[in-house]
């Protein structure tokens, strides 16, 4: 089995070079990735509902984001004659930022990340609640109704799916008994997904919701809100959004495959072919969820978090906490199937628990 | 001057001015901006003092939940659009402020710091978790906080509720 060299942590030279190098590296892998997961989700989709899915432009379509892109950058950039010119500017940018920034922390070699912190996943949660900001900010600086009541429910969601987010993410903190990403992977001989099967699917319906993917997709829900949060962009503005969203499903994708998938790790392969592989793997199941479910209400996705997400995620933390601190060695072999077991028979009470769409209409009528 | 010198002043001074626009933008919603942008500058300056951990802590917290829950707020304000009219109160706050400022300033400048040569902590996630749960630590307080939460929630839920 070949072995890979880690980069070391300053490595083109000093820590100035390695941030510069790095960063510009960490833009490009974010830009051609978010182009590929385009082409992936427009054919994909299509395939799904028995269509073809863009295939013109270039050898099987790949060259459709480069002709959509020419094409935005022709369109005229309208500001809406009572928006916030501040905001409206700004709101996309404070969008992107802290997107790009989560991956400053992801290894997707050994080593090659721009910082090791010891703080990762805390670093993580932190930086990608402030994108949610720059989302609220754009459905509301274009003093358009739809955008708002897009950028509402953004913050609804957001504060309600946070909190199983993190608390999945607790469970497999306990696990590693470190904060730094670099840790969590080498911890992962057996990819937590097996040892973690409850944390794994609270975490990855939670990430759902939080980059707004079907079937949580309300903040831009088309058949009601004419595209909610972005209805009043156009241009590179527009473009800069909807490269966000797409940024987003990547980032998700590479927080899934680093947290519970084992990251860079695998046999024969090199360590970045594993990740992309296991990022797109994540990224097709989104897709087949989304050409597969209805989207929800809000009350429903609300409910959803709070009733079901939540307590599993409680139950999964606690169980998890127990056998950390009372079976801290029994064998991964003997855990994993007993938390399969736990998290099977957990979610299908959790279910019959939760009635979605419990919402009493009537009593809130005048 | 030394990076950490000049990240210090170029944080300080983002945060003082994001603070007084927080204060003097009529826009409800530019002051919740304005706020996120002096809530960040204060986690780079935890930052540059090697507090790693607060500084996350601070971002998490602040920008991710307070700041989302005052937003929340104020999209359910009347008349968002005519903006914050001033109160009666600007002249007693303003004196109030100034000589809460002063005092504040003026017994920083005359305490006798006591100031260590020791190096900063590499990581201090595992101190700061030592400190709270191990032993006869800080625990006790750690749990009173965790029940001081739980009565605020079920007293929320308990105003809340349809009668």
């Amino acid at each position: 089995m070949p072995t890979y060299p880690a980069i070391s942590p300053d490595w083109p030279g000093n820590l100035w070079l390695h941030a510069l190098v790095i960063g510009v590296f960490l833009i490009a892998f974010l830009m051609v990735t978010v182009m590929t997961y385009i082409w992936i989700e427009r054919r994909g989709l299509g395939r799904f509902q028995a269509r073809l899915g863009p295939n013109r432009a270039g050898p099987l379509g790949l060259l459709q984001a480069f002709a959509d892109m020419i094409k935005i950058l022709t369109k005229e950039d309208i500001i809406p004659s009572r928006a916030d010119r501040l905001l409206f500017w700004l709101a996309p940018v404070a969008a992107f930022v802290p997107v790009v920034m989560v991956l400053a922390v992801i290894p997707l070699w050994p080593g090659l990340q721009l910082a090791d912190l010891n703080t990762g996943v805390l670093y993580i949660l932190a930086v990608s609640g402030i994108g949610t900001i720059g989302i609220f900010l754009s459905g509301y600086a274009g003093n358009n109704k739809y955008g708002l009541i897009g950028a509402m429910r953004e913050t609804a969601q957001l504060m309600s799916y946070e909190l199983p987010l993190m608390l999945a993410l607790l469970s497999v903190v306990i696990l590693t008994g470190s904060l730094s990403i670099t840790e969590l992977v080498a911890a992962q001989d057996v990819p937590f997904i097996l040892v973690q099967p409850l944390g794994f699917v609270v975490f990855f319906l939670a990430t759902l919701a939080e980059i707004n993917r079907s079937p949580f997709d309300l903040v831009e829900a088309d058949s009601e809100l004419a595209s909610g949060f972005n209805i009043e962009y156009s241009g590179m503005k527009f473009a800069l959004l909807y490269v966000v969203e797409y940024s987003e499903a990547v980032v998700a994708s590479v927080l899934v495959a680093t947290f519970f998938l084992g990251g860079w790790r695998g046999p024969l392969l090199p360590p970045v072919v594993w990740l992309l592989l296991k990022m797109v793997l994540v990224f097709f199941v989104i897709i087949w969820i989304r050409a597969t479910l209805p989207r929800l209400r809000i009350d429903q996705a609300l409910g959803f978090a709070w009733k079901y997400l939540l307590p599993i995620a409680l139950f999964n933390l606690v169980t998890t906490a127990l056998t950390a601190v009372f079976l801290p060695n029994l064998s991964v072999w003997v855990v994993a199937p007993i938390n399969i077991l736990l998290a099977a028979a957990a979610m299908v009470l959790g279910a019959r628990q939760f009635k979605p769409g419990h919402a009493n209409y009537e009593r809130l009528e005048p | 001057m030394t990076a950490e010198a000049i990240a210090f002043w170029v944080l300080a001074a983002l945060a003082a001015a994001s603070a007084l626009g927080v204060v003097l933008t009529r826009n409800i919603v530019r002051m919740a901006a304005s706020l996120v942008i002096c809530f960040l500058a204060i986690a780079g300056l935890y930052a540059t003092l090697a507090a790693d951990f607060l500084a996350a802590a601070q971002v998490l917290i602040y920008v991710g939940a307070i700041s989302v829950l005052i937003i929340m707020a104020v999209m359910l304000t009347r008349e968002m659009e005519r903006g914050n009219r001033p109160g009666r109160f600007t002249w007693p706050a303003l004196a109030a402020a100034v000589l809460f400022t002063g005092t504040l300033v003026w017994a920083s400048l005359n305490t006798d710091w006591p100031l260590t040569d020791a190096p900063a902590p590499e990581a201090t996630v595992s101190g700061l978790g030592d400190l709270l749960f191990k032993g006869d630590s800080l625990v006790l307080v750690v749990e009173m906080s965790a029940l001081l939460i739980i009565a605020a929630i079920i007293g929320a839920i308990s105003i809340a509720r349809d009668k």
